[in-house]
């Protein structure tokens, strides 16, 4: 009797000590990567929107000022500047890189002579670094003996000063960008292209339907959840530039391609202006977050993962 | 076992290699040097230190090149910031006003034993360093701008290739007939090139002095950017350009109009004496180096980088950091700087070396930034440097680039500058 009533509780709680084995042991295997996420992201993010509402004093005292960093910034014309700017690069690199990077994936995904070498070529810019990029380009765009001038030359055109002009200057970062993004979004086309299943083509095919239409039902549609993962990373991308920046242009000439995080990095570093720069960094935060919460809470839903 | 026998070996080897490489009493110092102009300026300084090393053996200088003045500044901040800042470093001698605010520099009155040591140098370059009756710097990489100018252009042209022009006007005219075009009208040398990126607020600053206005305060609390001949100093340097078309339209870069001058594409250049040994190594044909043109007056501002040594470096460090800077800065290895580099040597008795002496008989190029001391005036130099700057390149760049006409782009310039400055008053 005592053995079948000690028994009973026994098993039960052993159950219950494995359930709360189960929780710890899940809590214990995603703590690594919590404590990365809260130590390098979500701790920071608390603390720069802590900072945007604080000045720090001379002698290293902060005070609490509100929002008056928020109306500084909406007075500071250099900040809507950099803002403007970045909304123009978004515009004018996402959609072309994008197309550009189909058009080359499907492309190089047929059966044809040199096919590995012109899948290298197309991806060759983005192995490149950035500084090596940005040299290169400088080159290109040099007045009067750069690449683009010479070739202007030849059809008896004088120097054009590309990255000293506002009107071009932008312009021009746009053509690079979308020259070295193309070839690294086209390895995820491809990758998706292998992936789809030469029968719908084939049925297709044995439907009378023509390549344009296959292409824009079938194909286009399956490629949709690539499309959606290539575009958000566009989109972070165009602005997370900094590096071409700075050596090619320096934001300038007068701020005509200042993008806002090279316009974070300058009041953060050049003129040490933390609690400013963690204003224009919520900003930054903010748009990222919509364009995360659109992809998470509305395309998703609209578009068919197999 | 064998994993662990490795390890130890390697940590053995670690530990013995760490302490051979420190002897007992030694100052270990990290320098942060900028550079601005072409020419091997990081070999010239590695040669020095390690000179200097080896005469001094319980010192070790670690120098590190961190880009240009600007650059340079911000990693010496944010190194500051994080605890972690070089003990010594050149940075723009008119960075004097930020590092005091930050607190992050000593004066040398109080490390040096005699303090006639500052009368050594130029006056002229002193002055940016000498804030409060205190000494914050000591001059080292300093220049004045200089007009180049292309011998064999001045020829082809039918003007007298020795003489350089003296005034405004003159530097119009004679761009005039520099120019040189091709066959469809299309312009392949310009008559005059002043770079606008970087260092526009200096080379308006040289406009400025010449049309005869200051363009601050010696409290550094008040910048004056829409004083009429500050704005009739822009309007000439827009109409080089957009009237008398011997300048090119758009921003002319800083770093690359150097090759421009050497490639012939234009016939003068104004930029810093600091590239005078790199032009000199590198042009193929003879060329001259002049004084700034005058407006009302000749002139041009003081530039270029001094020592600084920073507070939170031990007394040792500080004091071996003296040590090395007036190794640097004593006549013979100032003269040998000045002729590697074409930076002008800090002091008279640098140029009453012997090398230097020499070298100036061959090549009187290179004394021409040094004379030019006389009319020079200290460089742009207020609280808040860094925001400033930005202020006025932008207004410059506006004009330049024909976004905006001179006097409304210094007037923007100069709202955001006394609103920043505000705080300094």
């Amino acid at each position: 009797m005592t053995d079948t009533a000690a028994s009973l509780p026994i098993s039960e709680r052993r159950t219950q000590s494995q359930a709360w084995w189960n929780t710890v042991n899940a809590w214990l295997l995603l703590l690594p990567a919590a404590v990365l996420l809260v130590a390098f992201t979500h701790w920071p993010i608390l603390a720069t929107i802590r900072h945007s509402l604080f000045i720090t004093r001379r002698n290293g005292t902060e005070v609490y000022v509100g929002l008056d960093s928020y109306q500084a910034m909406a007075a500071d014309p250099i900040f809507w500047k950099a803002l403007v700017n970045n909304f123009w690069f978004a515009l004018g690199t996402i959609p072309t890189s994008i197309t550009l990077a189909l058009i080359m994936a499907i492309w190089v995904n047929r059966n044809m002579r040199g096919r590995g070498f012109l899948r290298l070529a197309y991806f060759t810019p983005t192995v490149l670094p950035m500084i090596a990029v940005a040299n290169i380009w400088l080159f290109f765009y040099t007045p009067d003996y750069g690449a683009l001038d010479q070739l202007r030359g030849l059809f008896g055109l004088g120097g054009w000063n590309w990255l000293g002009d506002p009107s071009t200057v932008m312009g021009c970062l746009i053509v690079m960008v979308i020259w070295k993004e193309a070839g690294f979004f086209m390895i995820f086309y491809l990758a998706a292209l292998q992936q789809l299943s030469p029968d719908l083509e084939e049925a297709a095919a044995i439907e009378g339907a023509s390549r344009w239409y296959t292409f824009r039902r079938i194909t286009f549609p399956l490629l949709m959840p690539t499309t959606l993962f290539v575009a958000i990373n566009a989109v972070i991308n165009s602005f997370k530039l900094v590096d071409h920046l700075v050596i090619m242009t320096k934001g300038g000439p007068n701020n005509a391609s200042t993008l806002l995080l090279y316009y974070i990095y300058e009041v953060a570093f050049t003129f040490q202006d933390s609690s400013y720069a963690a204003t224009l960094t919520v900003v930054l935060l903010m748009l990222l977050s919509v364009i995360a919460l659109i992809k998470f809470g509305y395309l998703d839903r609209r578009i068919h993962y197999q | 076992m064998f994993a662990r026998r490795t390890l130890l070996m390697a940590a053995t080897f670690a530990a013995l290699s760490f302490g051979a490489a420190r002897p007992a009493a030694a100052v270990d110092l990290t320098m942060y040097y900028p550079v601005a102009v072409g020419g091997p300026v990081t070999k010239i300084i590695d040669d020095m230190v390690s000179r200097f090393e080896k005469e001094n053996a319980d010192i070790r200088i670690t120098a590190v090149y961190a880009g240009n003045y600007t650059d340079t500044m911000t990693k010496a901040m944010t190194a500051m910031k994080g605890g972690q800042p070089p003990q010594l470093s050149v940075l723009l001698s008119t960075d004097v006003f930020t590092l005091m605010d930050e607190n992050a520099i000593v004066p040398f009155d109080g490390l040096v034993s005699d303090k006639a040591w500052f009368k050594e140098f130029y006056p002229a370059f002193m002055a940016n360093g000498q804030v409060d009756g205190k000494t914050w710097s000591i001059p080292f990489q300093r220049s004045t701008i200089v007009l180049y100018w292309n011998k064999d252009a001045f020829k082809v042209a039918g003007l007298d290739p020795e003489k350089a022009p003296a005034s405004w006007d003159e530097m119009t005219e004679m761009s005039k007939k520099l120019i040189k075009k091709d066959g469809s009208g299309n312009i392949t040398r310009w008559g005059v090139e002043i770079p606008t990126t970087g260092y526009g607020y200096w080379m308006l600053q040289a406009l400025a002095i010449e049309n005869g206005q200051k363009m601050m305060n010696e409290a550094g609390t008040e910048v004056y950017l829409t004083a009429p001949k500050t704005v009739g100093a822009l309007d000439y340097w827009v109409d080089l350009s957009r009237k008398h078309n011997v300048m090119p339209t758009g921003s002319i870069d800083w770093a690359t109009l150097r090759t421009d001058f050497l490639e012939g594409k234009t016939a003068m250049m104004w930029h810093t004496t600091g590239n005078l040994t790199a032009v000199k190594d590198a042009a193929k044909f003879p060329f001259g180096v002049a004084m700034l043109p005058a407006k009302e007056r000749r002139g041009s501002p003081t530039g270029g980088g001094s020592f600084y040594i920073f507070k939170s470096a031990s007394p040792e460090q500080q004091k071996a950091a003296v040590k090395f800077i007036q190794w640097m800065t004593a006549p013979e290895r100032a003269a040998e700087w000045s002729m590697k580099t074409g930076y002008v040597a800090v002091s008279p008795a640098a140029y009453k070396t012997k090398a230097m002496e020499d070298y100036a008989k061959g090549f009187p190029q290179a004394t021409v930034a040094r004379d030019q001391l006389e009319h020079a005036v200290p460089e742009l130099s207020v609280h808040e440097n860094g925001r400033i700057y930005k202020f006025v390149n932008d207004a410059v760049q506006a004009a330049i680039t024909g976004t905006q006409k001179p006097q409304e782009a210094l007037a923007a310039a100069q709202a955001q500058s006394d609103r920043v400055l505000r705080a300094a008053k």
